[in-house]
């Protein structure tokens, strides 16, 4: 959807994936997933489309969007990464992993490196509280990461 | 000849697939037919990956297991259960697992999750049949008889909780699971799931026909995308087996399931917060009344428990209330799922009778820090309970005694710091965090968790001190009393305890 509103393409995709959950109750999260997960991100673009099609003002299609944090605005890196910064993790190192992958990657957490390859996110709690410090490539989960394991981890996500 | 390896997240994490396929080659190579069985976890985090080949006398243990161990485990006799230097002898005889009461987590790291026969032949469905022998308001006493409190970490008792939706008149009726299992320190919904997931959707199920409900929803977080592939293929296989859908096992019971994912938000953790998201909203809380009992998901009556709790369900149905209700102490009956976390030798999962006292989990069973330095605090309950000092450690796990000493039990999560902490480092993240997390419904969480962060800096630098504490204990205050639900409420309980307990760090 890198051409935004102009694509009839992706328009008609998104009214495909509202259309697929349409016998679903509140369905409006499952959409937005959907979206994310074939485009990568949600562009702005596709709030009237979604609010056409599930009778919702533009402003409360914006509103769920805005809300949570799983939903990204423009297109992410070929990898996300993603370090965990909750408590137990920093018990065990979390927040000098993350000053680790931000000198290394060469980015602020939230950012994507100029060449396009990796996203660096932070997130709170992965679960994996008795393995820290635990980072997510992917989808792929990983505990006890020290700096050179996470740069390993990079290495082959790259 | 079977070989177990799990197949948890967290043995995934330090590399189970690796070993697995790594045992399976290796075996082929040798000319022996082993069949590798995945599992859940044993909660035994620091051997994973944690191997376990079948034997005459019992399972025999091997971890943890890297990848480059295998080939000479397999060498040494490993499928025969051979004595190697990663040998733990027999799982079930290790004092770790004996010390133990596994009642909700009976089955998990033991049977392939995934297999219905695996669940049958372990016990699974006997709660169920039992409860749909039986009216449902016979249900609903036997859950409330077997002193079952909502495990999320409220503590409201279940069969309460259950009447009222018994009682309510509606045209239909909902099953919300709460697998929004976003507190730090805490990962037994994910590893129940994970491990045994067709217990939980037993124990929907038992609900339903408890309460009349028909539909129902597990509301599972996005971070934990191996707990959603799971879930999901165990109900395709609930479906198959006729344990979901029309005339559940030849009842005229009728109980839909569906998962529904999270997107990241924390607040989507409090029950209304949850419905609200579970409705295609924004996760913001509702002022309650009305409860949800009465009034939830789309308006209807919904039952909204814990994974924990529902999880319990089967196994109260399946033993009787009285074998329930006969371990614990005071009001908290039964056992709790504990979880050791953070900066600990031993971490993992130690499900136990309620009384167990905070010392025992975290010097015993966790064996004090993995750094090997003094502990010098634990945050029970996840980043809205207490921070605890050694001096505490006699505590018993009580929801009742723990309250009385201005912490919580709350989900069970014990997360465990050495003497390199900031204290009041810590204190200001549970402000941010909560700054970062609020839903933005109320004005004491929303503000007050950004004043908390501004006031914490002011004093960890050193300007008007003791001003600047008697404001923060003020805006705790406020935010206890004033503030809708328990992101807010409670944000001040990590703070308050620090500054109680470790008031050297913040200069007093």
């Amino acid at each position: 959807m890198q051409s935004g509103l102009t694509d009839v393409f992706a328009a008609e995709r998104v009214r495909a994936i509202a259309a697929a959950h349409q016998a679903e109750r509140g369905a409006l999260l499952p959409i937005l997933h959907d979206i994310q997960a074939e485009f990568g991100y949600v562009d702005p673009a596709v709030e009237p489309v979604l609010a056409d099609a599930l009778n919702l003002s533009t402003a409360e299609v914006h509103g769920v969007i805005s809300f949570y944090h799983d939903f990204r605005r423009e297109p992410a890196g070929r990898v996300i990464v993603r370090v965990c910064r909750a408590e137990a993790c920093q018990a065990v190192g979390a927040n000098e992993l993350v000053e680790h992958a931000e000198a290394s990657l060469g980015v602020p957490v939230g950012e994507t490196t100029r060449d396009g390859a990796v996203t660096l996110d932070e997130v709170f709690c992965l679960g994996n509280c008795a393995l820290g410090p635990a980072v997510q490539v992917g989808e792929r989960l990983h505990g006890r990461v020290s700096p050179a394991r996470f740069d390993a981890l990079l290495g082959e996500a790259r | 000849m079977k070989v177990y390896v799990p197949r948890d997240s967290a043995a995934r994490s330090v590399g189970a697939d690796e070993v697995a396929e790594r045992i399976a080659a290796a075996a082929a190579a040798a000319g022996r037919g082993a069949e590798v069985v995945r599992t859940g976890t044993r909660g035994m985090l620091w051997l994973e990956p944690l191997v376990e080949v079948e034997t005459p006398d019992g399972r025999m243990g091997y971890g943890p297991v890297l990848l480059e161990d295998v080939d000479g485990l397999v060498a040494a006799g490993m499928l025969d259960g051979a004595e190697h230097e990663l040998s733990l002898g027999l799982v079930d005889q290790l004092d770790w697992m004996r010390s133990q009461r596994r009642v909700t987590f009976a089955r998990v790291g033991v049977i392939d999750p995934l297999s219905a026969d695996d669940y049958t032949a372990h016990g699974g469905l006997a709660g169920l049949r039992r409860a749909l022998d039986m009216a449902p308001a016979d249900v609903v006493t036997e859950v409330t008889d077997s002193g079952l409190r909502g495990r999320g970490g409220a503590g409201f008792p279940t069969g309460i909780k259950w009447k009222t939706v018994l009682g309510a008149q509606a045209e239909q009726k909902f099953i919300c699971c709460n697998a929004d299992e976003g507190d730090s320190g805490t990962f037994a919904d994910r590893m129940l799931i994970e491990g045994d997931p067709l217990t939980l959707i037993e124990g929907m199920t038992i609900a339903a026909h408890a309460v009349g409900a028909t539909e129902g929803y597990v509301y599972l977080r996005s971070e934990y995308p191996d707990a959603v592939a799971t879930l999901r293929a165990a109900i395709d296989i609930a479906y198959t087996h006729g344990w979901l859908g029309e005339r559940v096992l030849g009842s005229d019971l009728r109980f839909d399931l569906h998962v529904r994912v999270g997107a990241g938000a924390y607040i989507c953790g409090e029950e209304t917060s949850m419905l609200e998201s579970l409705e295609g909203k924004r996760g913001t809380v509702r002022p309650k009344p009305p409860i949800p009992a009465l009034e939830g998901l789309f308006g209807q009556p919904t039952v909204v428990n814990n994974v924990l709790s529902l999880g319990s369900v089967p196994a109260i149905m399946a033993d009787g209330a009285a074998a329930f209700a006969e371990l614990g102490v005071g009001r908290s009956r039964g056992t709790q799922v504990f979880q050791l976390g953070g900066n600990i030798a031993r971490g993992g999962i130690v499900e136990t009778e309620f009384g167990v006292t905070l010392g025992e989990l975290v010097q015993i069973f966790g064996g004090g820090t993995a750094s090997g330095r003094p502990v010098r605090a634990v945050q029970v309950g996840g980043p809205l309970g207490a921070y605890l000092p050694v001096e505490r450690f006699d505590l018993p796990m009580d929801y009742e005694a723990f309250a009385a000493s201005g912490a919580m039990v709350g989900h069970g999560g014990i997360v465990v710091f050495d003497d390199t902490v900031d204290m009041a480092g810590m204190a200001r993240f549970a402000m941010e965090f909560c700054a970062e997390e609020s839903c933005g419904r109320c004005t004491p969480c929303r503000v007050g968790a950004v004043r908390g962060v501004e006031t914490i800096d002011r004093i960890r630098a050193g300007e008007d001190r003791e001003k600047n504490l008697v404001l923060l204990e003020d805006l705790c205050e406020l935010m206890t009393d004033g503030s809708l639900c328990a992101m807010g409420g409670l944000t001040p309980m990590p703070v308050r305890s620090a500054v109680k307990h470790f008031g050297e760090d913040f200069g007093k």
